[in-house]
Protein backbone atom coordinates (compact mmCIF):
# COMPACT_ATOMS: atom_id res chain seq x y z
CA UNK A 1 0.00 0.00 0.00
CA UNK A 2 1.52 3.32 1.04
CA UNK A 3 2.47 5.51 4.00
CA UNK A 4 0.85 8.84 4.80
CA UNK A 5 2.90 11.41 6.73
CA UNK A 6 1.16 14.27 8.49
CA UNK A 7 3.30 17.35 7.82
CA UNK A 8 4.42 19.68 10.59
CA UNK A 9 4.55 23.24 9.25
CA UNK A 10 3.46 26.81 9.95
CA UNK A 11 1.78 27.30 6.52
CA UNK A 12 4.67 29.48 5.26
CA UNK A 13 7.37 26.85 5.78
CA UNK A 14 7.77 23.14 6.34
CA UNK A 15 9.25 22.11 9.68
CA UNK A 16 12.26 19.78 9.52
CA UNK A 17 10.35 17.32 11.70
CA UNK A 18 8.39 16.43 8.54
CA UNK A 19 11.54 15.40 6.67
CA UNK A 20 12.53 13.19 9.59
CA UNK A 21 9.12 11.53 9.73
CA UNK A 22 9.40 10.90 5.97
CA UNK A 23 12.64 8.98 6.57
CA UNK A 24 10.88 6.79 9.14
CA UNK A 25 7.75 6.32 7.02
CA UNK A 26 9.78 5.11 4.03
CA UNK A 27 11.11 2.26 6.19
CA UNK A 28 7.58 1.18 7.12
CA UNK A 29 5.75 1.36 3.79
CA UNK A 30 6.09 2.85 0.34
CA UNK A 31 5.37 4.96 -1.60
CA UNK A 32 5.31 7.86 0.87
CA UNK A 33 2.65 10.55 0.61
CA UNK A 34 2.69 13.73 2.69
CA UNK A 35 -0.48 15.44 3.90
CA UNK A 36 -0.16 19.20 4.29
CA UNK A 37 -3.28 20.40 6.10
CA UNK A 38 -3.36 24.13 6.70
CA UNK A 39 -4.66 27.50 5.59
CA UNK A 40 -2.80 29.25 2.74
CA UNK A 41 -0.19 26.51 3.04
CA UNK A 42 0.97 26.32 -0.61
CA UNK A 43 4.55 27.24 0.32
CA UNK A 44 4.80 24.43 2.87
CA UNK A 45 3.36 22.02 0.29
CA UNK A 46 5.97 23.07 -2.31
CA UNK A 47 8.73 22.38 0.20
CA UNK A 48 7.25 18.97 1.03
CA UNK A 49 7.23 18.12 -2.69
CA UNK A 50 11.00 18.64 -2.81
CA UNK A 51 11.72 16.00 -0.17
CA UNK A 52 13.43 12.97 -1.69
CA UNK A 53 11.32 9.83 -1.45
CA UNK A 54 7.94 11.58 -1.43
CA UNK A 55 5.67 10.51 -4.30
CA UNK A 56 2.65 12.76 -3.74
CA UNK A 57 1.83 15.74 -1.57
CA UNK A 58 -1.84 16.03 -0.63
CA UNK A 59 -2.88 19.58 0.22
CA UNK A 60 -6.00 20.34 2.25
CA UNK A 61 -6.02 24.14 2.22
CA UNK A 62 -8.94 25.30 4.32
CA UNK A 63 -9.59 27.75 7.16
CA UNK A 64 -10.60 24.84 9.43
CA UNK A 65 -6.99 23.59 9.38
CA UNK A 66 -5.36 26.95 10.17
CA UNK A 67 -4.17 25.84 13.61
CA UNK A 68 -4.43 22.06 13.09
CA UNK A 69 -7.10 21.56 15.74
CA UNK A 70 -7.23 17.81 16.40
CA UNK A 71 -10.99 17.36 15.90
CA UNK A 72 -11.18 18.45 12.21
CA UNK A 73 -7.64 17.29 11.37
CA UNK A 74 -8.26 13.74 12.62
CA UNK A 75 -11.43 13.61 10.48
CA UNK A 76 -9.38 14.65 7.44
CA UNK A 77 -6.81 11.91 8.02
CA UNK A 78 -9.59 9.36 8.57
CA UNK A 79 -11.15 10.34 5.23
CA UNK A 80 -7.87 9.29 3.55
CA UNK A 81 -6.91 6.36 5.78
CA UNK A 82 -8.29 3.51 3.67
CA UNK A 83 -5.56 4.03 1.03
CA UNK A 84 -2.71 3.63 3.49
CA UNK A 85 -1.27 0.85 5.62
CA UNK A 86 0.81 3.24 7.72
CA UNK A 87 -0.08 6.68 9.08
CA UNK A 88 2.91 8.49 10.47
CA UNK A 89 3.44 11.82 12.22
CA UNK A 90 6.40 13.43 13.92
CA UNK A 91 5.98 13.31 17.71
CA UNK A 92 5.51 17.08 17.89
CA UNK A 93 2.78 18.69 19.99
CA UNK A 94 0.52 18.45 16.92
CA UNK A 95 1.41 14.85 16.08
CA UNK A 96 0.92 13.72 19.66
CA UNK A 97 -2.37 15.59 19.85
CA UNK A 98 -3.92 14.39 16.60
CA UNK A 99 -2.74 10.85 15.87
CA UNK A 100 -4.23 8.95 18.86
CA UNK A 101 -7.66 10.23 17.75
CA UNK A 102 -7.04 8.66 14.36
CA UNK A 103 -5.86 5.37 15.88
CA UNK A 104 -8.88 5.12 18.18
CA UNK A 105 -11.33 5.67 15.31
CA UNK A 106 -9.51 3.03 13.27
CA UNK A 107 -9.66 0.70 16.30
CA UNK A 108 -5.91 0.10 16.23
CA UNK A 109 -3.19 0.80 18.81
CA UNK A 110 -0.81 3.69 18.31
CA UNK A 111 2.92 3.13 18.54
CA UNK A 112 4.25 6.27 20.21
CA UNK A 113 7.62 7.99 19.74
CA UNK A 114 9.50 5.27 17.92
CA UNK A 115 13.30 5.64 17.88
CA UNK A 116 14.14 2.76 15.53
CA UNK A 117 12.49 0.57 12.92
CA UNK A 118 13.76 -3.00 13.12
CA UNK A 119 11.49 -4.18 10.29
CA UNK A 120 8.27 -2.76 8.83
CA UNK A 121 6.36 -4.52 11.67
CA UNK A 122 8.82 -4.13 14.53
CA UNK A 123 9.63 -0.89 16.33
CA UNK A 124 11.74 0.30 19.23
CA UNK A 125 10.47 2.93 21.61
CA UNK A 126 11.62 4.31 24.95
CA UNK A 127 9.55 3.68 28.08
CA UNK A 128 10.04 4.85 31.66
CA UNK A 129 11.56 8.14 30.49
CA UNK A 130 14.11 6.32 28.37
CA UNK A 131 15.29 4.11 31.23
CA UNK A 132 14.16 1.09 29.22
CA UNK A 133 13.73 0.45 25.51
CA UNK A 134 10.79 -1.65 24.36
CA UNK A 135 10.70 -3.59 21.09
CA UNK A 136 7.14 -4.15 19.87
CA UNK A 137 5.64 -6.02 16.96
CA UNK A 138 2.56 -4.59 15.21
CA UNK A 139 1.15 -7.17 12.82
CA UNK A 140 -2.18 -7.58 11.11
CA UNK A 141 -3.54 -4.03 11.33
CA UNK A 142 -2.94 -0.53 10.04
CA UNK A 143 0.07 1.08 11.68
CA UNK A 144 -0.39 4.43 13.37
CA UNK A 145 3.00 5.69 14.46
CA UNK A 146 4.54 8.82 15.94
CA UNK A 147 8.25 9.34 15.38
CA UNK A 148 10.75 10.81 17.81
CA UNK A 149 12.40 13.21 15.39
CA UNK A 150 15.76 13.35 17.16
CA UNK A 151 16.26 9.67 16.31
CA UNK A 152 15.92 9.95 12.51
CA UNK A 153 17.89 11.83 9.85
CA UNK A 154 15.97 14.30 7.71
CA UNK A 155 15.07 13.14 4.19
CA UNK A 156 17.21 15.20 1.80
CA UNK A 157 15.78 17.58 -0.76
CA UNK A 158 15.96 16.85 -4.46
CA UNK A 159 12.60 15.19 -4.93
CA UNK A 160 9.87 16.28 -7.28
CA UNK A 161 6.56 15.00 -5.93
CA UNK A 162 3.24 15.84 -7.52
CA UNK A 163 1.01 18.18 -5.54
CA UNK A 164 -2.67 17.32 -5.36
CA UNK A 165 -5.37 19.44 -3.74
CA UNK A 166 -7.90 17.50 -1.69
CA UNK A 167 -11.26 18.48 -0.25
CA UNK A 168 -11.57 19.24 3.45
CA UNK A 169 -13.46 16.75 5.62
CA UNK A 170 -16.51 17.73 7.66
CA UNK A 171 -15.52 19.82 10.69
CA UNK A 172 -17.16 18.46 13.88
CA UNK A 173 -17.31 22.13 15.07
CA UNK A 174 -16.79 21.37 18.72
CA UNK A 175 -13.59 23.36 19.15
CA UNK A 176 -12.17 26.68 18.08
CA UNK A 177 -8.83 28.42 18.20
CA UNK A 178 -8.76 31.43 20.54
CA UNK A 179 -5.19 32.71 20.68
CA UNK A 180 -1.55 31.75 20.80
CA UNK A 181 1.47 33.17 22.50
CA UNK A 182 4.59 31.86 20.81
CA UNK A 183 8.10 32.68 21.94
CA UNK A 184 9.80 34.66 19.19
CA UNK A 185 13.45 33.85 18.77
CA UNK A 186 16.13 34.47 16.15
CA UNK A 187 17.95 31.39 17.39
CA UNK A 188 17.48 27.94 15.86
CA UNK A 189 14.64 25.76 17.07
CA UNK A 190 15.50 23.53 20.02
CA UNK A 191 14.66 20.18 18.46
CA UNK A 192 16.39 20.89 15.13
CA UNK A 193 19.52 22.71 16.35
CA UNK A 194 23.02 21.29 15.77
CA UNK A 195 24.19 22.81 19.06
CA UNK A 196 22.11 23.26 22.21
CA UNK A 197 23.28 25.08 25.32
CA UNK A 198 21.05 24.64 28.36
CA UNK A 199 21.01 26.27 31.77
CA UNK A 200 19.74 24.97 35.08
CA UNK A 201 19.00 26.15 38.55
CA UNK A 202 22.70 27.06 38.89
CA UNK A 203 22.06 30.16 36.75
CA UNK A 204 20.14 31.58 39.72
CA UNK A 205 18.09 34.16 37.78
CA UNK A 206 16.42 35.08 34.52
CA UNK A 207 18.98 37.84 33.97
CA UNK A 208 21.90 35.45 34.30
CA UNK A 209 20.57 33.44 31.33
CA UNK A 210 22.12 36.24 29.24
CA UNK A 211 25.48 34.51 29.88
CA UNK A 212 24.10 31.42 28.11
CA UNK A 213 22.42 33.41 25.36
CA UNK A 214 25.60 35.26 24.40
CA UNK A 215 27.42 31.96 23.93
CA UNK A 216 24.42 30.55 22.03
CA UNK A 217 24.66 33.46 19.59
CA UNK A 218 28.39 32.92 19.06
CA UNK A 219 27.84 29.22 18.36
CA UNK A 220 24.56 29.54 16.43
CA UNK A 221 23.02 27.36 19.14
CA UNK A 222 19.53 26.95 20.54
CA UNK A 223 18.92 27.71 24.22
CA UNK A 224 17.40 25.05 26.46
CA UNK A 225 16.79 24.68 30.17
CA UNK A 226 16.20 22.13 32.89
CA UNK A 227 12.80 21.79 34.49
CA UNK A 228 14.18 23.46 37.63
CA UNK A 229 15.10 26.57 35.63
CA UNK A 230 11.69 26.64 33.96
CA UNK A 231 9.81 26.15 37.24
CA UNK A 232 11.88 28.96 38.77
CA UNK A 233 10.67 31.22 35.95
CA UNK A 234 14.12 31.86 34.42
CA UNK A 235 12.92 30.87 30.92
CA UNK A 236 9.57 30.05 29.26
CA UNK A 237 8.38 26.45 29.51
CA UNK A 238 8.88 25.65 25.81
CA UNK A 239 12.65 25.74 26.50
CA UNK A 240 12.46 22.69 28.78
CA UNK A 241 14.61 19.72 27.79
CA UNK A 242 13.66 16.44 29.44
CA UNK A 243 11.18 13.63 29.82
CA UNK A 244 8.20 15.94 29.85
CA UNK A 245 9.71 18.68 27.71
CA UNK A 246 11.62 18.50 24.45
CA UNK A 247 13.82 15.57 23.53
CA UNK A 248 16.94 16.72 21.69
CA UNK A 249 19.91 14.93 20.16
CA UNK A 250 22.19 17.63 18.72
CA UNK A 251 25.84 17.26 17.63
CA UNK A 252 26.82 19.16 20.77
CA UNK A 253 24.90 19.63 24.02
CA UNK A 254 26.30 21.94 26.67
CA UNK A 255 24.71 21.63 30.12
CA UNK A 256 25.48 24.54 32.43
CA UNK A 257 24.54 24.50 36.09
CA UNK A 258 22.38 21.42 35.56
CA UNK A 259 22.68 18.61 38.11
CA UNK A 260 21.46 15.89 35.73
CA UNK A 261 18.22 14.50 37.14
CA UNK A 262 16.98 11.35 35.34
CA UNK A 263 14.16 13.41 33.83
CA UNK A 264 16.63 15.83 32.24
CA UNK A 265 18.99 13.10 31.02
CA UNK A 266 16.01 11.46 29.28
CA UNK A 267 15.76 14.53 27.06
CA UNK A 268 19.41 14.88 25.98
CA UNK A 269 21.44 11.74 26.55
CA UNK A 270 21.39 10.78 22.87
CA UNK A 271 23.33 13.93 21.93
CA UNK A 272 26.55 13.14 20.04
CA UNK A 273 28.89 15.13 22.31
CA UNK A 274 27.89 16.25 25.80
CA UNK A 275 29.63 18.95 27.81
CA UNK A 276 28.87 19.61 31.47
CA UNK A 277 29.87 22.70 33.42
CA UNK A 278 29.00 22.44 37.10
CA UNK A 279 30.68 23.42 40.34
CA UNK A 280 29.53 20.21 42.08
CA UNK A 281 31.92 17.51 40.94
CA UNK A 282 29.53 14.83 42.17
CA UNK A 283 26.71 16.02 39.87
CA UNK A 284 25.07 13.20 37.90
CA UNK A 285 25.45 15.14 34.66
CA UNK A 286 29.20 14.33 34.67
CA UNK A 287 28.42 10.61 34.38
CA UNK A 288 27.11 11.16 30.82
CA UNK A 289 29.42 14.01 29.78
CA UNK A 290 32.21 13.56 27.23
CA UNK A 291 33.88 16.68 28.58
CA UNK A 292 33.35 17.85 32.13
CA UNK A 293 34.47 21.14 33.64
CA UNK A 294 34.17 21.47 37.41
CA UNK A 295 33.96 25.23 37.85
CA UNK A 296 31.81 28.11 38.99
CA UNK A 297 29.74 28.87 35.92
CA UNK A 298 29.90 32.61 36.57
CA UNK A 299 33.64 32.41 35.95
CA UNK A 300 33.61 29.64 33.37
CA UNK A 301 30.99 31.10 31.01
CA UNK A 302 32.76 34.45 30.42
CA UNK A 303 36.04 32.53 29.87
CA UNK A 304 34.27 30.18 27.50
CA UNK A 305 32.85 33.12 25.56
CA UNK A 306 36.24 34.79 25.42
CA UNK A 307 37.94 31.60 24.19
CA UNK A 308 35.35 31.27 21.43
CA UNK A 309 36.05 34.77 20.25
CA UNK A 310 39.71 34.06 19.56
CA UNK B 1 -21.09 19.51 36.69
CA UNK B 2 -19.71 16.03 37.22
CA UNK B 3 -16.00 15.50 36.58
CA UNK B 4 -14.45 12.11 35.86
CA UNK B 5 -10.77 11.66 36.72
CA UNK B 6 -8.99 8.47 35.63
CA UNK B 7 -5.88 7.68 37.70
CA UNK B 8 -3.15 5.11 37.06
CA UNK B 9 -0.97 3.25 39.51
CA UNK B 10 2.67 3.39 38.32
CA UNK B 11 6.18 2.95 39.70
CA UNK B 12 6.95 5.93 41.96
CA UNK B 13 8.85 8.45 39.86
CA UNK B 14 11.75 8.55 42.33
CA UNK B 15 12.43 4.83 42.00
CA UNK B 16 15.22 3.67 39.68
CA UNK B 17 13.74 1.36 37.05
CA UNK B 18 15.30 -2.10 36.64
CA UNK B 19 14.86 -4.21 33.53
CA UNK B 20 14.28 -7.93 34.21
CA UNK B 21 17.22 -10.20 33.40
CA UNK B 22 15.13 -12.19 30.89
CA UNK B 23 14.28 -8.93 29.05
CA UNK B 24 10.56 -9.59 29.36
CA UNK B 25 9.80 -6.26 31.01
CA UNK B 26 10.53 -3.98 33.94
CA UNK B 27 10.77 -5.47 37.43
CA UNK B 28 7.68 -4.39 39.40
CA UNK B 29 8.10 -6.79 42.34
CA UNK B 30 8.54 -5.05 45.72
CA UNK B 31 8.84 -1.66 44.06
CA UNK B 32 7.20 1.43 45.55
CA UNK B 33 4.11 2.36 43.54
CA UNK B 34 2.30 5.70 43.43
CA UNK B 35 -0.33 7.66 41.55
CA UNK B 36 0.93 8.78 38.12
CA UNK B 37 2.18 12.37 38.72
CA UNK B 38 0.18 13.81 35.80
CA UNK B 39 -2.98 12.13 37.17
CA UNK B 40 -2.32 13.69 40.55
CA UNK B 41 -2.36 17.07 38.80
CA UNK B 42 -5.67 16.04 37.17
CA UNK B 43 -7.21 15.23 40.56
CA UNK B 44 -5.98 18.55 41.96
CA UNK B 45 -7.51 20.46 39.05
CA UNK B 46 -10.86 18.71 39.54
CA UNK B 47 -10.80 19.47 43.27
CA UNK B 48 -10.07 23.15 42.55
CA UNK B 49 -12.98 23.26 40.10
CA UNK B 50 -15.19 21.90 42.87
CA UNK B 51 -13.84 24.40 45.39
CA UNK B 52 -14.62 27.22 42.96
CA UNK B 53 -18.14 25.92 42.45
CA UNK B 54 -17.65 24.85 38.81
CA UNK B 55 -17.76 21.11 39.64
CA UNK B 56 -20.30 19.37 41.86
CA UNK B 57 -19.02 15.79 41.99
CA UNK B 58 -15.65 14.16 41.27
CA UNK B 59 -15.54 10.48 40.34
CA UNK B 60 -12.08 8.86 40.27
CA UNK B 61 -11.55 5.73 38.16
CA UNK B 62 -8.61 3.35 38.14
CA UNK B 63 -8.05 0.33 35.94
CA UNK B 64 -5.50 -2.09 37.36
CA UNK B 65 -4.72 -4.71 39.98
CA UNK B 66 -6.28 -4.65 43.47
CA UNK B 67 -3.39 -2.40 44.56
CA UNK B 68 -4.91 0.34 42.41
CA UNK B 69 -7.37 0.72 45.29
CA UNK B 70 -4.58 2.67 47.07
CA UNK B 71 -4.30 4.98 44.08
CA UNK B 72 -8.03 5.66 44.29
CA UNK B 73 -7.72 6.32 48.04
CA UNK B 74 -5.05 8.93 47.23
CA UNK B 75 -7.51 10.65 44.87
CA UNK B 76 -10.30 10.40 47.45
CA UNK B 77 -8.05 11.86 50.16
CA UNK B 78 -7.27 14.82 47.88
CA UNK B 79 -10.98 15.50 47.46
CA UNK B 80 -12.59 13.12 44.95
CA UNK B 81 -16.05 12.00 46.12
CA UNK B 82 -16.13 8.35 45.09
CA UNK B 83 -14.15 5.78 43.20
CA UNK B 84 -14.57 3.07 40.59
CA UNK B 85 -11.97 0.30 40.51
CA UNK B 86 -11.95 -1.73 37.30
CA UNK B 87 -9.91 -4.76 38.28
CA UNK B 88 -7.40 -6.01 35.77
CA UNK B 89 -4.12 -7.86 36.19
CA UNK B 90 -1.43 -7.68 33.55
CA UNK B 91 -0.72 -5.26 30.75
CA UNK B 92 -3.47 -3.25 29.10
CA UNK B 93 -3.07 -0.87 26.16
CA UNK B 94 -4.30 2.74 25.94
CA UNK B 95 -7.01 1.84 23.39
CA UNK B 96 -8.60 -0.73 25.73
CA UNK B 97 -8.35 1.75 28.62
CA UNK B 98 -10.07 4.38 26.48
CA UNK B 99 -12.86 1.92 25.61
CA UNK B 100 -13.47 1.12 29.29
CA UNK B 101 -13.48 4.83 30.13
CA UNK B 102 -15.91 5.48 27.30
CA UNK B 103 -18.31 2.92 28.76
CA UNK B 104 -17.97 4.55 32.18
CA UNK B 105 -18.50 8.03 30.69
CA UNK B 106 -21.65 6.75 28.95
CA UNK B 107 -22.96 5.57 32.34
CA UNK B 108 -21.81 8.49 34.48
CA UNK B 109 -22.42 11.31 31.95
CA UNK B 110 -19.65 13.65 33.17
CA UNK B 111 -19.31 17.09 31.53
CA UNK B 112 -15.55 16.98 31.85
CA UNK B 113 -12.93 14.24 31.99
CA UNK B 114 -9.50 15.33 33.26
CA UNK B 115 -6.56 12.93 32.80
CA UNK B 116 -2.79 13.05 32.93
CA UNK B 117 -1.23 13.70 29.52
CA UNK B 118 0.80 10.51 29.83
CA UNK B 119 1.64 7.77 32.30
CA UNK B 120 5.28 7.76 33.32
CA UNK B 121 5.57 3.99 32.80
CA UNK B 122 4.68 3.38 29.14
CA UNK B 123 5.00 7.09 28.16
CA UNK B 124 2.29 6.55 25.50
CA UNK B 125 0.42 9.87 25.71
CA UNK B 126 -2.72 8.44 24.07
CA UNK B 127 -5.64 7.71 26.41
CA UNK B 128 -7.14 11.22 26.63
CA UNK B 129 -7.08 11.74 22.87
CA UNK B 130 -8.45 8.24 22.21
CA UNK B 131 -11.25 8.70 24.72
CA UNK B 132 -12.14 12.05 23.12
CA UNK B 133 -12.30 10.37 19.71
CA UNK B 134 -14.46 7.47 20.93
CA UNK B 135 -16.88 9.87 22.65
CA UNK B 136 -16.81 12.36 19.77
CA UNK B 137 -15.78 15.10 22.22
CA UNK B 138 -13.23 17.90 21.80
CA UNK B 139 -9.91 17.71 23.63
CA UNK B 140 -7.57 20.17 25.30
CA UNK B 141 -4.30 18.28 25.73
CA UNK B 142 -1.16 19.36 27.63
CA UNK B 143 -3.17 21.90 29.63
CA UNK B 144 -1.44 24.74 31.47
CA UNK B 145 -4.71 26.49 32.40
CA UNK B 146 -8.37 25.43 32.43
CA UNK B 147 -11.32 27.81 32.70
CA UNK B 148 -14.97 26.73 32.76
CA UNK B 149 -17.20 29.18 30.90
CA UNK B 150 -20.82 29.03 29.84
CA UNK B 151 -21.16 25.67 28.06
CA UNK B 152 -17.50 25.81 27.12
CA UNK B 153 -14.05 25.35 28.56
CA UNK B 154 -11.08 27.52 27.60
CA UNK B 155 -7.90 25.45 27.75
CA UNK B 156 -4.44 26.97 27.44
CA UNK B 157 -2.09 24.33 26.09
CA UNK B 158 1.67 23.88 26.12
CA UNK B 159 2.63 23.53 22.46
CA UNK B 160 5.96 23.60 20.60
CA UNK B 161 7.19 27.16 20.83
CA UNK B 162 4.77 28.50 23.43
CA UNK B 163 1.14 28.44 24.48
CA UNK B 164 -2.10 28.04 22.58
CA UNK B 165 -5.62 28.66 23.89
CA UNK B 166 -8.60 26.76 22.50
CA UNK B 167 -12.30 26.91 23.38
CA UNK B 168 -14.03 23.53 23.61
CA UNK B 169 -17.74 22.80 23.76
CA UNK B 170 -18.68 20.79 26.85
CA UNK B 171 -18.59 17.87 27.40
CA UNK B 172 -14.84 17.79 26.80
CA UNK B 173 -11.57 16.05 27.63
CA UNK B 174 -8.62 17.80 29.27
CA UNK B 175 -5.17 16.28 29.70
CA UNK B 176 -2.78 17.86 32.18
CA UNK B 177 0.75 19.13 31.76
CA UNK B 178 3.20 19.72 34.60
CA UNK B 179 2.55 23.38 35.21
CA UNK B 180 -1.24 23.26 35.45
CA UNK B 181 -1.10 23.28 39.25
CA UNK B 182 0.85 22.12 42.28
CA UNK B 183 -1.04 19.17 43.82
CA UNK B 184 -1.83 19.44 47.52
CA UNK B 185 -0.75 16.99 50.18
CA UNK B 186 -3.73 15.18 51.64
CA UNK B 187 -4.23 16.06 55.30
CA UNK B 188 -4.52 13.28 57.88
CA UNK B 189 -8.22 14.00 58.57
CA UNK B 190 -8.88 13.82 54.81
CA UNK B 191 -6.96 10.55 54.54
CA UNK B 192 -9.14 9.17 57.35
CA UNK B 193 -12.30 10.47 55.69
CA UNK B 194 -11.24 8.95 52.37
CA UNK B 195 -11.37 5.48 53.93
CA UNK B 196 -15.11 5.85 54.29
CA UNK B 197 -15.73 7.09 50.76
CA UNK B 198 -17.25 4.44 48.48
CA UNK B 199 -15.27 2.54 45.84
CA UNK B 200 -17.32 0.41 43.42
CA UNK B 201 -15.51 -2.70 42.19
CA UNK B 202 -15.93 -3.70 38.56
CA UNK B 203 -14.23 -5.94 36.03
CA UNK B 204 -13.19 -5.24 32.45
CA UNK B 205 -15.85 -7.74 31.32
CA UNK B 206 -18.55 -5.55 32.94
CA UNK B 207 -17.84 -3.04 30.19
CA UNK B 208 -17.61 -5.57 27.35
CA UNK B 209 -14.04 -4.63 26.46
CA UNK B 210 -11.39 -7.09 25.26
CA UNK B 211 -8.28 -6.22 27.32
CA UNK B 212 -5.85 -8.35 25.32
CA UNK B 213 -2.94 -6.25 23.96
CA UNK B 214 -2.70 -5.94 20.17
CA UNK B 215 0.98 -5.06 20.19
CA UNK B 216 3.38 -7.87 21.04
CA UNK B 217 6.28 -6.88 23.27
CA UNK B 218 9.28 -8.81 21.95
CA UNK B 219 11.87 -7.43 24.32
CA UNK B 220 12.54 -4.78 26.94
CA UNK B 221 16.15 -3.86 27.50
CA UNK B 222 18.28 -1.23 29.11
CA UNK B 223 19.33 1.70 26.96
CA UNK B 224 22.94 1.87 25.89
CA UNK B 225 24.91 3.43 28.66
CA UNK B 226 27.05 6.48 28.05
CA UNK B 227 30.42 6.43 29.65
CA UNK B 228 31.78 9.45 31.45
CA UNK B 229 34.52 11.10 29.41
CA UNK B 230 37.36 13.31 30.45
CA UNK B 231 37.63 16.29 32.76
CA UNK B 232 39.05 19.52 31.41
CA UNK B 233 40.76 22.09 33.61
CA UNK B 234 39.52 25.31 32.08
CA UNK B 235 37.00 26.82 29.70
CA UNK B 236 39.85 27.58 27.30
CA UNK B 237 40.87 23.91 27.24
CA UNK B 238 37.22 22.96 26.71
CA UNK B 239 36.98 25.18 23.63
CA UNK B 240 40.23 23.68 22.32
CA UNK B 241 38.92 20.11 22.74
CA UNK B 242 35.62 20.92 21.09
CA UNK B 243 37.47 22.46 18.13
CA UNK B 244 39.65 19.35 17.83
CA UNK B 245 36.49 17.25 17.86
CA UNK B 246 35.05 19.43 15.09
CA UNK B 247 31.76 20.18 16.85
CA UNK B 248 32.25 23.96 17.03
Amino acid sequence: MAALVLAEHNNAALNEATAKAVTAAAQISSPVHVLVAGASCAKAAEQAAKLAGVETVLVADDASYASLLPEPTAELILSLASSYDAIVAPATANGKNILPRVAAKLDVPQISEIIAIVSPDVFRRPIYAGNAIETVEAKGFKKVVTVRVSAFAAAPTGGNASIKAIAPAADPQVSRFVSENLTRSERPELTGAKIVISGGRGLQSKENFALIERIADKLGAAVGASRAAVDAGFVPNDRQVGQTGKVVAPELYIAVGISGAIQHLAGMKDSKVIVAINKDEGAAIFSVADYGLVADLFEALPEFEKALGQ
Amino acid sequence: MKVLVPVKRVIDFNVAVRVKADRSGVDLANVKMAINPFDEIAVEEAVRLKEHGAATEIVAVSIGPSGAQETLRTALAMGADRGILVKHDGPIEPLAVAKILKAIADEEQPRLVILGKQAIDDDCNQVGQMLAALLGWPQGTFAAKVEILDGETAVTREVDGGLQTVALKLPAIVTTDLRLNQPRYASLPNIMKARKKPIAEKTVADYGVDPRPKLKVLEVREPEKRRAGTRVRSAAELVERLRERGVI
